[in-house]
Parts: C-alpha cells; sequence; structure tokens
C-alpha cells in the first residue's frame, strides 16, 4: 500500500531537561515502500525531527535495542513492516523500564543488573586449562543451551508482564530464562541451593501470575511459558526434599 | 566529574570485552565505555563462525594454524604483517577453548555420515564426537569456521559479557568518547559525552584502548549496524600524530538487501540463485561466462556494481539495486537450505523468496584499516595508546580480510593486547603529573564546550546534509571501482565538505543527549576519515585485494609491497602521508590461486 499517508503520534519527553513535560507529537510521512519502522524513524528524525530519541543499532532484529510499543503492543521496531500497521501509528517508550528520552529507555542497565542478580555466568568451575583439549559436550546439550540463550534483552516479555508492572523487583520471564539456561549447561557447577534462593521467592517464580504476554510477545519466540513451569516443577520439588531434610533432622534430634 | 581508572577501554563489543576480560584477570582496574549496553553491539550480528585451527571435522582432518597461516596471507594478498597473522594462527585454538570454558554453546561434532547440499558425502569421526565443530569458509582450505548455529557473534558477545559481570568490571554505556586526553605524547584518557544526560566528563587513565569497531556507515549503505561510523579511529587521528593504517583497504559484499543493507548470506548464490538486472536479464554469464554468480565475491560486486553504472539497475526510492532470484530453486530447497535469506527477506522485506525477487545491491562491509598498531596492540604515534578489533589496523587482514577471522581476531587480539597493557601498566613506573593532566582535561572540556555554544548559536550548514554527501562521494567514487581522477575529485569534493563542516549549525535546541548535536560533535572528524580513506586509494597506483584500481588493474608487489600510514597533522588540510614495509617471514608474494589471475581475489564462498 504506498503512498499512504501516515500519521505517527510519538510520545516525547526528557527527564534531564527541566523544560520538558511528556506530551504525544504528530508526525506525518508519505509511506514508500517496504518500509519498517526504523526507516520510518530514521526519516523522521532526518526531516523532521533532529532530536527525536530512539534506539537501533543492528536493524536486523538480533540486538534487542529498538523494542517500543506500537499501537499499545511491545515490538521491535526494526522488524515492524509499516505495510502491516493502519494510517494511524501510536508509538510509546516500553513501561517499565527506567525512561532515557522520548522512545529510549535503560533496558541495558536493567538487563546487566538482572545478570548479576542471577550470576549470568558459568559458576564454579576448575580453572582454564589452555593445552587441554575442549570438554566434550553433545551437538543435542549444545543446541539445548543455544536455544535458551537466543535471548536478546530487549525487554519485551517484561514490558508485557502484568506481574512486572506491579512488582519492580520482579526478575521477569527473561531472569527466569536466564536461570534456566544455566541449569541446562552442564559446565555451569553451581549448587542447587543457590538456585532456590533466587528462583523460589515473589521476585522469582513465585512473581509469575500465569498471563503468558511474555511468550505472546518475545520477538524470538523463546520457550518462556515451558521453561517457566519447568522452574516451578523444579523449585517445587527442592522445597519438597529441603522440608523433607528438615523434617528428618527434627526427627533426628527429637531421638537424641 | 572527572573518573579515573588505570586502564579505559573505549568501546565494548568483542574486541574491547576480551581486552577488558585479560587485563582485569591480571588485576588491573578497568573501566569499559560503549556508545549502547555493550550486548548490542554489531560484533552480536556476525552469524558466520569465527576461524582457529581446530581439525575437528573429517574436511579438515590436516588443519593446523600453519595452513590457517598461508590462508589468511593469501587472502590478504600479502598486505599482512606475517608475524602477527602467525601469532594469531597459533593462539586461536586456545582463544576459541576458552569460550568455551566461558560458556558459548558452540556448535559439536556429531559422528556419522551425512549429505551436504550440494549432494557430496562427509562422514565425521567417532573419536571427535563432541569437540567443536566447524563450517566451510570461502579462501580457506579447510573447514574451520567455528559456529554457534546461526548465532556466533550473539553468542560469543553474551559470553564475554557474561564474563564482564561476573569480574565486576564497570562499564558505562550510553556514553561517547568525543576526543582523547593527550600532550602529543601520551595519552591520558578521554573526554566522554554522557548519551543520557549531554553532560561532558573527563575519563582519565594510565592507558587507553581504543576498540569502536569498524567505519561501514560513512559509506551509507553497509551491513554493519548504524552506530559503526568510525567514530574510534576518527578520535586517532583527531590526535594529529597517531597513524591509520591502509584506510583505502575496505571490503564489499555482493548481496546487502534494498533498503536496509541486511547482509544475506552467500550461500544463496553459492546455491545457484541468480542476479537480474532491470529487465529481467541475467547478467553474470555476460561478464563471466565461466563462473557467472559463482565469481568471487569481489568479482561479483564489481560487476553488479558496472551493470548498475550503466543504467540497467532497477530505480527505487532507496537508490538503483538489481535483483536475486532464488524462484527457480523451488520450494523444499529455500525452506530447508536458505532459510535464513528466507526468513530475512520475509521479516524485513515482505517478500516470498519462493516467489518473488529480493533487491540486492553490493554493500560496504568491513575496514581492513584501521588505527596501526605494533604487534603487542601499542598505537604509533601516542604512548600509553592501544588499540584492538576492527577498529586497529594490527595487520592481520592486509587488503582483504577472509570470512570467519575478524571475530576471531577481536578475541584472539583482544587477550593478546589486554596482556600487553597490562604489563604496561605495571611496568610503567614514570612520574604521574597530575597537575598537567588536569589541565589538559579542562582544557579538552572547554574546547567542546566551545564547539557546542558556535554550534547551538547556529550556522547555516547541517551536520545530515554533508554527511549525505559524504556517503555519496565515498560510494560513488572511493567504492568498488576507484580511478585516479575519481578519486581526485572524491578528494576535492570531500574537503570542501570538510570546509563546509566549520559552518555547522543545529535545527533543535541542542539540550541534553540531543542526537542532532552528537551528529554534528563527530561530522568534522569522519570527513577526516572518509579523506583520509579517499586519500590512500588515490596514491596506492595498483590493485590489491579489495583495492581495485581500474587504472592500475594489477598488484604491483616491486612499488606497493608497503602499508599506508596517514596522520592528520594539526591544522593540515589534508593526511600527511608515509609508508612502511609489510612483513614478510615465511611466505614470499605469489599467486593467491583463486583463479582468474592473482589479481581476482578470494574464493567464492566467503561468509560474512
Ligand atoms: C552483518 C555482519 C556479519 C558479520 N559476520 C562475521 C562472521 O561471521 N565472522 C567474522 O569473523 N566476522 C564477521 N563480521 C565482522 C565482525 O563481526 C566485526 O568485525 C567484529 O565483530 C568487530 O568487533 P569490534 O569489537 O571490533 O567492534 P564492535 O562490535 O562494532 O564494537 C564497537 C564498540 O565500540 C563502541 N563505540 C564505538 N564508538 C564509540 C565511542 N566514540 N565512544 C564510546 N564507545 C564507542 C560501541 O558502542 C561498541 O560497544 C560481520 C560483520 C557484519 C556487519
Ligand atoms: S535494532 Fe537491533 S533489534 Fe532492532
Amino acid at each position: 500500500m504506498p503512498d499512504r499517508e501516515l500519521r505517527f503520534r510519538v510520545f516525547r519527553h526528557n527527564p534531564f531537561d527541566p523544560e520538558s513535560t511528556p506530551r504525544m507529537v504528530q508526525f506525518q510521512l508519505t509511506e514508500t515502500p517496504r518500509m519498517t519502522l526504523f526507516t520510518a524513524l530514521t526519516r523522521i528524525r532526518e526531516e523532521l525531527e533532529p532530536s527525536l530519541q530512539f534506539d537501533i543499532v543492528c536493524r536486523a532484529a538480533v540486538c534487542g535495542s529498538c523494542a517500543i510499543l506500537v499501537n499499545g503492543k511491545p515490538r521491535l521496531a526494526c522488524r515492524t513492516r509499516i505495510e502491516t500497521l493502519p494510517n494511524d501509528i501510536t508509538l510509546m517508550p516500553l513501561p517499565f523500564f527506567k525512561l532515557v528520552a522520548d522512545l529510549s529507555v535503560d533496558t541495558g542497565q536493567w538487563f546487566r543488573d538482572m545478570g548479576t542478580r542471577v550470576q549470568s555466568w558459568i559458576n564454579a568451575r576448575e580453572p582454564f586449562d589452555p593445552n587441554a583439549e575442549e570438554a566434550r559436550m553433545s551437538n543435542e546439550t549444545a543446541a539445548e543451551i543455544y536455544e535458551l540463550d537466543r535471548c536478546i534483552e530487549c525487554g519485551c516479555c517484561v514490558a508485557a508482564c502484568g506481574a512486572a508492572q506491579m512488582n519492580p523487583e520482579y526478575l521477569g520471564a527473561a531472569g527466569m530464562l536466564r536461570i534456566a539456561r544455566f541449569l541446562a549447561d552442564p559446565r555451569d557447577g553451581r549448587p542447587e541451593a543457590a538456585v532456590f534462593d533466587v528462583v523460589s521467592t515473589e521476585e522469582g517464580i513465585f512473581g509469575c501470575i500465569g498471563l503468558a504476554a511474555c511468550e505472546d510477545y518475545c520477538p524470538k519466540d523463546l520457550p518462556l511459558t515451558s521453561r517457566l513451569a519447568y522452574l516451578r516443577r523444579k523449585t517445587a520439588l527442592l522445597a519438597l526434599r529441603k522440608s523433607s531434610q528438615v523434617e528428618e533432622s527434627t526427627v533426628a534430634d527429637g531421638y537424641a | 566529574m572527572t573518573v579515573r581508572s588505570d586502564l579505559l577501554v573505549i568501546g565494548a563489543g568483542l574486541a574491547g570485552e576480551r581486552v577488558a576480560i585479560e587485563a582485569a584477570s591480571r588485576g588491573s582496574d578497568v573501566i569499559l565505555l560503549s556508545l549502547v549496553p555493550p550486548r548490542r553491539s554489531h560484533s552480536a550480528a556476525a552469524q558466520g563462525g569465527m576461524q582457529a585451527a581446530l581439525a575437528n571435522m573429517a574436511a579438515g582432518a590436516d588443519d593446523s594454524p600453519d595452513v590457517h597461516f598461508v590462508d589468511t596471507v593469501k587472502g590478504s594478498d600479502w598486505g599482512c604483517d606475517q608475524d602477527v597473522a602467525r601469532l594469531f594462527t597459533d593462539s586461536a585454538p586456545a582463544a576459541v577453548r576458552e569460550t568455551a570454558y566461558w560458556g558459548v554453546p558452540w556448535s559439536r561434532v556429531v559422528p556419522g555420515r551425512r549429505e551436504m547440499p550440494d549432494g557430496i558425502w562427509v562422514e565425521e569421526s567417532e573419536e571427535k564426537a563432541g569437540l567443536i565443530a566447524a563450517r566451510a569458509f570461502g579462501g580457506t582450505q579447510s573447514w574451520r569456521a567455528c559456529f554457534a548455529s546461526d548465532g556466533t557473534g550473539h553468542s560469543l558477545m553474551y559470553a564475554l559479557d557474561n564474563e564482564v559481570l561476573r569480574l565486576g568490571i564497570a562499564v558505562h554505556d550510553r556514553t561517547e568518547a568525543v576526543s582523547l586526553i593527550q600532550d602529543g605524547e601520551r595519552c591520558h584518557g578521554a573526554l566522554i559525552r554522557d548519551l543520557r544526560t549531554g553532560e561532558l566528563r573527563p575519563y582519565l587513565a594510565r592507558a587507553t584502548v581504543i576498540a569502536t569497531g569498524g567505519h561501514g556507515r560513512i559509506y551509507g549503505h553497509s551491513t554493519n549496524g548504524v552506530i559503526n561510523d568510525g567514530s574510534g579511529m576518527a578520535l586517532a587521528l583527531n590526535t594529529g600524530v597517531v597513524p591509520l593504517g591502509n584506510m583505502e583497504s575496505v571490503q564489499f559484499h555482493p548481496t546487502g538487501v534494498v533498503p536496509g543493507d541486511i547482509l544475506v548470506s552467500e550461500a544463496c548464490r553459492g546455491d545457484g540463485g541468480y542476479l537480474l538486472d532491470a529487465s529481467g536479464h541475467r547478467f553474470m554469464p555476460d561478464y563471466e561466462p565461466e563462473k557467472k554468480e559463482l565469481a568471487s565475491r569481489d568479482v561479483v560486486s564489481r560487476c553488479m556494481m558496472r551493470h548498475i553504472r550503466q543504467g540497467f539497475g532497477v530505480e527505487s526510492p532507496y537508490g538503483s539495486h538489481l535483483w536475486l532470484d532464488l524462484r527457480h530453486l523451488g520450494k523444499d530447497h529455500i525452506e530447508r537450505n536458505l532459510q535464513e535469506v528466507a526468513t530475512i527477506t520475509r521479516d524485513f522485506l515482505g517478500i516470498n523468496a519462493v516467489t518473488e525477487l529480493i533487491p540486492v545491491r553490493p554493500t560496504q562491509h568491513y575496514s581492513m584499516g584501521g588505527i596501526r598498531t605494533s604487534i603487542k596492540g601499542e598505537a604509533y604515534g601516542l604512548e600509553g595508546l592501544f588499540a584492538a578489533g576492527e577498529a586497529a589496523c594490527w595487520d592481520l587482514h592486509g587488503f582483504n580480510r577472509l570470512g570467519g577471522n575478524s571475530v576471531a581476531e577481536t578475541i584472539v587480539a583482544g587477550k593478546i593486547v589486554g596482556a600487553s597493557v597490562a604489563e604496561y601498566l605495571e611496568s610503567d613506573d614514570s612520574p604521574v603529573r597530575q597537575n598537567a593532566i588536569t589541565k589538559l582535561a579542562h582544557e579538552s572540556i572547554k574546547q567542546t564546550e566551545a564547539r557546542i555554544v558556535k554550534l547551538r548559536n547556529g550556522g547555516s550548514e547541517h551536520a545530515l546534509v554533508l554527511r549525505q554527501r559524504v556517503a555519496e562521494v565515498l560510494t560513488e567514487k572511493v567504492g568498488i571501482f576507484r580511478t585516479g581522477s575519481e578519486l581526485d575529485e572524491a578528494v576535492m569534493e570531500l574537503s570542501e565538505l570538510l570546509d563546509r563542516s566549520t559552518r555547522l549549525g543545529l535545527r533543535s535546541s541542542g539540550r541534553g543527549a540531543n542526537p542532532e548535536l552528537a551528529d554534528a560533535l563527530r561530522l568534522p572528524g569522519i570527513i577526516r576519515l572518509a579523506i583520509t580513506i579517499a586519500q590512500g586509494a588515490q596514491m596506492r597506483t595498483e590493485s590489491r585485494g579489495s583495492h581495485y584500481r581500474e587504472d592500475y588493474p594489477h598488484r604491483d608487489d616491486v612499488n606497493w609491497l608497503k602499508r599506508t600510514l596517514a596522520t592528520w597533522p594539526e591544522a593540515g588540510e589534508g593526511p600527511s602521508v608515509t609508508y612502511e614495509p609489510v612483513r614478510i617471514t615465511d611466505l614470499p608474494p605469489g599467486d593467491r590461486g583463486y583463479g582468474e589471475g592473482s589479481k581476482e581475489t578470494e574464493g567464492a564462498l566467503s561468509d560474512a
């Protein structure tokens, strides 16, 4: 449908500018063939409003920079084809994350913080031996880890999550997926108790209220709900084992 | 507020993070700077693979660092430093294994027989089961490119950044280095602009590493991410004393999609895709009757541009392009073997590759040139300054980079440079002249503030307009084809643009983290970089690797077996160019064995 007149309503606000107030601003563009929101936003900045802030890096759906709300739904701007949208397009920054300015939010800081909280690295390992052959792994295991490692930290899952909006400490589907990624990795030696401490809390798996919007909006089609369910079962099992250990020890105490 | 550390690493892509990890593990106190959150660096977009001679595959059983060395030197058209290539190929196997140890889910060897898309059968041995697998890449004698499914760069970037998190290395994202703080002899850090607030802050450090990636975006059309505009190379050039090496050495890729310039793999031509012009004519056989679409990357790019120049391109709002036709390969084949291509065209263009044509054109892809360093990563010209990755000219790639050697370079050089920076920090006992440095920092803030005031007060020129013109000049005159007269024109026109850039103004307020201001501050450096590329190309009267002079179509080892070094003297109007010999340790210049005479570079199927 090239040649359509497109009306963009774009959120604008710069919290670092004392004179700025949140507002919606209109821009008009004529559609060109094969236009994406990346091309449209770039044209708005180049032709109409050079101060407009938004985040784009790879423009190929691999870096996770460009998630925004498009007519109310979290999406990657670079992978949104204008053809699929009506003439009126409302663009808002992702909710939940700290606003940088206009359409730009601080997903980067949130994900770094999440990474530290869930210890997003290979834990408890032997020192690296540069002269040794690599540890072997089946290709299926590698593929399974890769599948869980594909998250691009765009923030769509958290922005779409009802629970996260009420509980800012919630680690979100992305955080839970990260834990599942390390649980699936035989190179990671973290003790189960450490996993349990992070997961079995309101900030972890018990924060999830099961709306499954995370998976609906994940641009990478990651298996979020099945991993959440897996972690829920796993924590339940761990909890059971823990409580039976406690019982055993009380029983033992009783006999002493 | 001044920020201090032992080591300042500008750039948090694969190269910068690998440097930081090495230096921090050796006890240095490190700060990493990045325009964007580190994981969003363009390294994450590399899909193809990382070269390292592990010799785990049947079709690479005889592979070794020696063979990798020969491939790399030939690939470079003898433009690389052979001691660097040797160190690199020897170090790559342990470097890739270390990333496995950090968690990269490298694809693994599956024993048994399987049929390749071209009908050939391969059999992997039981003995190698579960070791890191590799795939074939153009210009290489063995299957040597290690890969993690279709996301090598992503998985590496995440594994490295996880290590950065584990080590607790300070990362300051959304910051842009706008100039180096230096006294003509020594580098003391950088002045940064905070991209959240717009504030200017000096970052002082005893050593500084530039790892800011490539400059693709100054060509306008590039497979690179939109933040890759060579600003780190410009930082070095702007010092007046640090030389850039071989800036004329720029790689192009035949198939970037239009619009957007997203790279589609060369597998689509390897598997039998055709290139068509505006009238639907398959033109490659006219130029290359034998190899047709399967001629080397450089040859195909040149034929495509020649055809467009002759007026056979398809006009579009995004400029002229050609068509890639996969339709005759059939739905099954496309869905089975060319899934990635089909996904890109569907998701970004809304094009069904089974029934429709795909708009493509040759696109800037990689910069072999960069900040010239020693084998240890020390930049020439300023003590305490280092560089690594695509921003550097370590000189592994000479005049043509092999697919898979760049990601490998970031990891291998990152480790080596990280170690050498840490050693430098330990051994450096020169007195810290705190007062003098503080004064330099103040001066640099003052200078940049003055520039900002001037921009806000408004000249008549606009950064964006000039920048677009720079891109056009580079693409048209310093692109795939080069001739002396056009290069002269390019240098002249770019110099005029540089002059116009002294009269820049802003259309917006320029307050806070304003992106228009960022563009305007960056522009003069970018134009200098563009002139340096054009000037180097103008002076190099031979063809070597990807530097193709129509008026000098052959490699000339008698006069040009040497590297261009360009500095931009303070108050100078253009670069000052000198040369140094390339280091040849083992392999004297010879035929690259790519067919079509020594010039016509590189194997047909190098990927990314
Ligand atoms: C589409 C594509 C596919 C590719 N595929 C392959 C492949 O399969 N195999 C291969 O070997 N190579 C491949 N390459 C090349 C390879 O990916 C890159 O050369 C390499 O990743 C560059 O890494 P780097 O760390 O040097 O730079 P980058 O990853 O680009 O990182 C640069 C960093 O510097 C920061 N930065 C830049 N300027 C500033 C500044 N002024 N101030 C502060 N920070 C700054 C950025 O924020 C970023 O963190 C590919 C390239 C592209 C474009
Ligand atoms: S810009 Fe990278 S995901 Fe959209």
